[in-house]
Order: C-alpha cells, then sequence, then structure tokens
C-alpha cells in the first residue's frame, strides 16, 4: 500500500494530472441525474472499448485481401481457440452499440437534454451516430461474404444515382470499376482507421463538454429553459443540491455497463458469430442477400417505396434528416424539457420508432421477395388437388413449373409478392382469370407469351376451383342477360 | 498594441512559418489527392471496360437463355472470387443476341433466369422481367442492363468490365419495352 501510494505520488509529481482528474471525477451533478436513465452514454462508452480491444485481437488473424478474407474468417470460427467466440463478441458488441447509442439519443431527445447550451453536445452525438452506423455498415462489408459482395453492389446501385457524380462516387467507393480486392482494402482501412480515428475524436469532444457543462438537470415540468437564466440556474442547482460524480452517481453506471458487457459476452456465447454466409463469389447466384439488422428497415423501405419516389428518398431523404436532427437544438432550445410537456416530442419518437420496429420487422418475412424455390420445393397443399379432373389437376402442374407458386401463396405457403390465391375464383370470374394471366398488370408479369393456349386453359381451370367451400364463384352477371356461347372450357362449377 | 521591435520581428517569422508549411501541404497535396482520386483518374477510366469473350458460340443454343461467366478486365491476383462475374446470354434466333447483366436495375443484386416462365426474378425486391430484359413487374424502373456484344470467329464477345448501376449505364444499352410482345 505504501509502495503504491510512493509510485503513484513519483509519477504525479512528473505527469501533474491527480489533481485535475480528482476534481472531474468528484465535481457535482443534480442529486436526480444519478439515475438509472442516465447510463446510455457511458455503457455506449464501454461497447465502444469491447470493440476496440476485439477489433484488434481480430486484425491479428483476418486477412484483408478479396480472396483470402473468407478463408481467413474460417480458420477464426474453426481453428483457432476461441477465435469463434472472439468474432461473436464483435459482432453482437456492434449490434449492441448501435441500439444503446439509439436508446441513448432518444433518452436525450425526451429529457430535452439537447437544449441550450448542449446545442454542440448533440450534434457531435448526431456525429457519433453516423460514424457508428458507418462502423456497422463497414464492419459487415469486412465480414467478407455473399451477403457483403451483394450489399456492396447496393451501395453501388445507391451511389450511383447521385446526379452528374455518380458514376465516380461508385468507382471512388469500390476503388475502380467493380467489387473487387481494392474494395475490401478501402472498407478495411475505413473500418479499422479513418472511422475508428473519427469516432474517438467525437467522444472526446462529446466528454469533454459533457463535463464542461454539466450532465442535464432532471426535466422538472415548469421548469423552463431560457438562455439568459439557464447557466445561472443550473450552477445554483448543482451548488444547492449536488453529489459528487464519483462515487454518488457512478456506480450505476458501472453496474450497467457491466451488465451489457455481461450480456453481450452471452449473446456471443449462445448464438455464436454471425456468419460468414456463402464464399463471395459472384458466380454463385444462388442466394438472397440481407442487410444486417440494423439495415433491415432500409431493405423493407427500398421495396415498399414506389419506384418513382426511391431516388429522392435514397439521395434527398438522409440529407433532410441530418440537417433536422443538426438543427434540432437551434429551434426548440429553449422551453420545456420534461417529455411530459412535450407531446410533440414524444409523438414523433413514437412515430419513427414504430416505422423503423414495423420496417424491420417485415424484413422478417420479406413478403415482397418472390420465393424463388417455392416452385420445385413446395408442393401444392392436397387439399387443393383431392376430387379435381384432370384437366384442373394439369393446371395445379402448370401452376408450379411456372413458377406461380414462387408469387403467390396457397394455404400460406410460397411467395407472398402477389395475393394468395386461396379464394381467387370468388374474387375474378372465367374471363377476368384469363385476362389476369395473359396480361398480368398489377404489379404482374404478363404471362401471354410464355403459356400455351392447353396452358392457360388448364391453369384457369385449376384457380376457378380455389374458392373456400361454401362460398359461390365470381359471375359475370352479364352471363345471364345474353345467351352465353359455348367456350369450350370446361364447366368447374358444380 | 504595437508589439516591442524583437517580438514583432519573430511574429513574421512564426507567420513566414506557417506560410512556408501551408505552400509545402500544399506541394503534398497534390500526388496524395491524385492518388486517392486515382479509380476516377481519365487515365485509368478509359480502360475499365474492354472486349471480352464470353466462348464459343455453340455453347449458346438457340432460343436459350443460358449463364456464362467472363473474367474482370482490370485484375489483381488478390482479387479471389470477385474476379469472375457471371452474365446472361440469350440466343434469340441463331443471329440475334441479347446478353444481360447479372445485376438488377433495381439496386443490383443477381436476378435468376426462370427458363419454365421466361422470366428473371430478383430474390432481393421482387424485380421481374421478360425473356428479352424489359421490366416486367416490381421495383425496377428499367429493363436489364445490356452489355453491346459482337460475333467474331464464332466466338460472343461483350464489352464489359464497369458494374451496371442505374447511374452508370452509359457504356450499356437500355432496353426500350418491347420488342414487340403479343398478347
Amino acid at each position: 500500500m505504501r509502495l503504491m501510494e510512493t509510485v503513484g505520488q513519483w509519477l504525479d509529481d512528473r505527469l501533474q494530472v491527480g489533481a485535475t482528474l480528482r476534481e472531474t471525477a468528484e465535481h457535482p451533478v443534480p442529486r436526480e441525474t444519478a439515475s438509472w436513465f442516465y447510463v446510455f452514454g457511458s455503457a455506449a462508452f464501454v461497447v465502444f472499448m469491447l470493440q476496440i480491444v476485439t477489433g484488434i485481437m481480430l486484425a491479428l488473424i483476418y486477412v484483408p485481401s478479396a480472396g483470402e478474407a473468407w478463408n481467413s474468417l474460417q480458420t477464426l470460427n474453426h481453428s483457432v481457440a476461441l477465435g469463434w467466440f472472439i468474432r461473436a463478441l464483435h459482432g453482437w458488441g456492434s449490434e449492441f452499440m448501435v441500439a444503446i447509442v439509439l436508446i441513448h439519443m432518444v433518452q436525450v431527445i425526451l429529457f430535452g437534454a439537447y437544449k441550450y447550451p448542449r446545442e454542440l453536445t448533440w450534434m457531435v452525438g448526431v456525429l457519433l451516430l453516423l460514424v457508428t452506423l458507418g462502423m456497422a455498415f463497414t464492419g459487415q462489408v469486412l465480414r467478407f461474404d455473399q451477403d457483403a459482395y451483394w450489399g456492396l453492389g447496393i451501395g453501388a446501385s445507391i451511389a450511383s444515382r447521385v446526379p452528374v457524380l455518380g458514376p465516380q462516387i461508385v468507382n471512388l467507393m469500390l476503388g475502380g470499376p467493380i467489387i473487387a480486392g481494392a474494395t475490401l482494402s478501402r472498407f478495411f482501412a475505413l473500418h479499422v482507421f479513418v472511422i475508428p480515428g473519427l469516432l474517438i475524436a467525437f467522444v472526446a469532444v462529446h466528454l469533454l463538454m459533457v463535463i464542461k457543462l454539466g450532465i442535464n438537470e432532471w426535466p422538472m415540468p415548469g421548469r423552463v429553459v431560457r438562455k439568459a437564466t439557464y447557466l445561472k440556474d443550473y450552477h445554483e442547482l448543482t451548488k444547492r443540491d449536488g453529489i459528487p460524480f464519483v462515487p454518488s452517481a457512478v456506480w450505476k453506471d458501472l453496474f450497467f455497463s457491466g451488465f451489457i458487457l455481461l450480456s453481450i459476452a452471452a449473446c456471443a456465447f449462445y448464438f455464436g458469430p454471425f456468419g460468414p454466409s456463402g464464399r463471395p463469389d459472384p458466380t454463385i447466384i444462388q442466394t438472397a442477400p440481407r442487410p444486417d439488422f440494423f439495415f433491415l428497415w432500409l431493405y423493407a423501405l427500398l421495396s415498399l417505396l414506389p419506384p418513382s419516389m426511391e431516388t429522392p428518398a435514397l439521395l434527398v431523404g438522409p440529407v433532410v434528416v441530418l440537417f433536422a436532427l443538426l438543427l434540432l437544438p437551434f429551434i426548440f432550445g429553449e422551453g420545456e424539457k420534461s417529455w411530459r410537456r412535450r407531446p410533440i416530442a414524444v409523438l414523433s419518437i413514437l412515430v419513427v420508432a414504430v416505422s423503423l420496429g414495423t420496417f424491420t420487422h417485415l424484413s422478417g418475412y420479406t413478403p415482397w421477395s418472390p420465393v424463388m424455390d417455392a416452385w420445385s420445393s413446395t408442393p401444392i397443399p392436397p387439399q387443393y388437388l383431392r376430387n379435381r379432373s384432370a384437366l384442373e389437376r394439369q393446371g395445379a402442374l402448370v401452376f408450379q413449373v411456372k413458377q406461380c407458386h414462387n408469387c403467390h401463396a396457397l394455404d400460406n405457403q410460397g411467395g407472398k409478392r402477389g395475393p394468395a390465391l386461396d379464394s381467387v375464383a370468388v374474387l375474378l370470374t372465367h374471363d377476368q382469370l384469363i385476362r389476369q394471366v395473359i396480361q398480368g398488370g398489377g404489379n404482374m408479369p404478363a404471362y401471354g407469351k410464355n403459356l400455351s393456349p392447353a396452358e392457360t386453359t388448364a391453369l384457369v381451370a385449376f384457380l376457378e376451383t380455389l374458392r373456400p367451400a361454401g362460398q359461390p364463384a365470381a359471375q359475370d352477371t352479364s352471363r345471364g342477360v345474353a345467351p352465353a356461347p359455348d367456350r369450350g372450357a370446361p364447366s368447374t362449377q358444380p | 498594441m504595437t508589439l516591442p521591435e524583437g517580438l514583432k520581428r519573430r511574429d513574421f517569422l512564426m507567420k513566414m512559418g506557417l506560410l512556408f508549411n501551408g505552400i509545402v501541404a500544399a506541394i503534398l497535396a497534390v500526388p496524395i489527392v491524385r492518388y486517392l482520386m486515382s479509380p476516377v483518374a481519365r487515365a485509368r477510366k478509359g480502360h475499365y471496360d474492354s472486349w471480352l469473350s464470353l466462348g464459343k458460340l455453340r455453347e449458346f443454343p438457340v432460343g436459350q437463355t443460358r449463364l456464362a461467366i467472363y473474367q474482370n478486365p482490370v485484375v489483381n491476383p488478390w482479387d479471389g472470387d470477385t474476379a469472375d462475374i457471371p452474365c446472361w446470354v440469350r440466343n434469340v434466333d441463331g443471329q440475334q443476341f441479347q446478353v444481360f447483366a447479372i445485376n438488377c436495375a433495381h439496386l443490383g443484386c443477381p436476378v435468376r433466369w426462370f427458363p419454365q416462365s421466361s422470366l428473371f426474378m430478383c430474390p432481393c425486391h421482387g424485380g421481374v422481367y421478360y425473356q428479352d430484359g424489359s421490366r416486367a413487374s416490381g421495383p425496377p424502373e428499367r429493363g436489364l442492363f445490356q452489355y453491346h456484344h459482337k460475333v467474331e470467329n464464332g466466338e460472343l464477345f461483350i464489352k464489359a468490365g464497369e458494374i451496371p448501376t442505374p447511374g452508370s449505364a452509359a457504356n450499356i444499352i437500355s432496353i426500350t419495352p418491347g420488342l414487340p410482345r403479343c398478347v
């Protein structure tokens, strides 16, 4: 003990930081801020430390070469002792980091912490969100598998839509004309040097301002922020009702960070590392690329936006959102801080959260994607074939062979790109079915050229059997008026 | 405020020092920027596309659409699997060919050919194209990207190299909807 004190004193005589550190650690904070709501920033910081440590460990083995990266990930997963666990820690750490940064942001908005004088702290925080997402995307690319390869292609397709400069941006992003070795090398440089450097710098500024300006006081309804009086009020509050940050508030941060680290370790241990999925071989086209969790909402949005809206939404949307976030503290820099008096803030967060949640949820079963192998691997449910005529069964065959099942579900099996056809005969008459099959429309391709008349006849005969028991088939009301000519198609009505 | 003579001189020297460093930085910036911008340098960009063989014509039977693979014209030894790029070749009638990029015109995912229904389908967001590459349904705003091609000595060549994207389709034929599609 004596020795440690002596060494400590010797060091501090030369470094001369002890007093400053002690003063910083023990600076008074408003009593109510020693709260479980004020632990997310420090937790994000601790997870970032974990990412640095596990990232350096991965770099000991990982080979940032398009030809070798995938193999080196296999080595990490299977040959290096606990390599899989370090990969899993890094992967789950990234998911937790994005999540905690988002929660931190929501807390800051709800508590009005971005208001005067903490505008710059908030703006740097927005930049921290951006670089955190940048780390998540570039990290996904370093897991150089099929998803990464085609994900880069999607990135290139989006970047190429920038007016005039699009093609140049694509070349700069890919490091050449196409996704190849140079692409992975530059994403490695971004993920390991450039973005972490920015992240460390932004974190330093962010933290410095938290210490200089003081932590946001607990918002009270009626305690209104005014530029003229805020600083005086805040200092009075900390003087009157302050407690030293260390140890009175920090113990909650410590417990929460520890709990988060433990959760990451548990997820890593239980669920294991992310991928890699198939080799990044573009000639293997039997693949359905998917982004990582925090970009799934974008994946959903891109399939649900009307085509004409896409390019504006992709290019203008992010800029608008970014500027809205950066300008937030200048537009709403004063006034109430309490969420109880700020219904629009609460509502905005709810709308954004519900939208992102819904899009992410939809991405779980991608109703907009055809099920590429439904035609060959998802049979028609037997109840749809029982007691059917030869022609109708032939039609069922056409339904499978012509890949109708890829987009249309029967008994909830198959694609959901188009409507389910379990009761199509209730909705469409014989003639309407023929027209829809041959001409398509309503987001369905026209099959006119790809079906022989015999195939069309059989297919429509099968479709006409698709109605729930007890529900009548769709009727052409004009049939009763004009005598129906013999159409040649066999009647399937009972 | 007037500075004493010695300080004034040193202040001037400091400013000159800053200026000197600024000039050196500007000189160094030239190679650095050129290095960073090399992927779009005119000298290099002009050579991204070149004529590449997809193989003998007999590998592409009349009336069928087949997957063909070519190697990137700009290739490094460490490109690994990414050096090989697939594309779809359609032999229309033995005389006419169409060579489609593998990349969906929406966001670049790999489209798959279904000969039974004569459709290309994209697994990502559900873009669908007819056999002539024109858009059938889904989010794409246009048909599949088509490479320029030529036949020489019984071999099919395409002009390729750059990744086909919605914005960089300048070197790529755009498909006007309809080689007439009978209904």
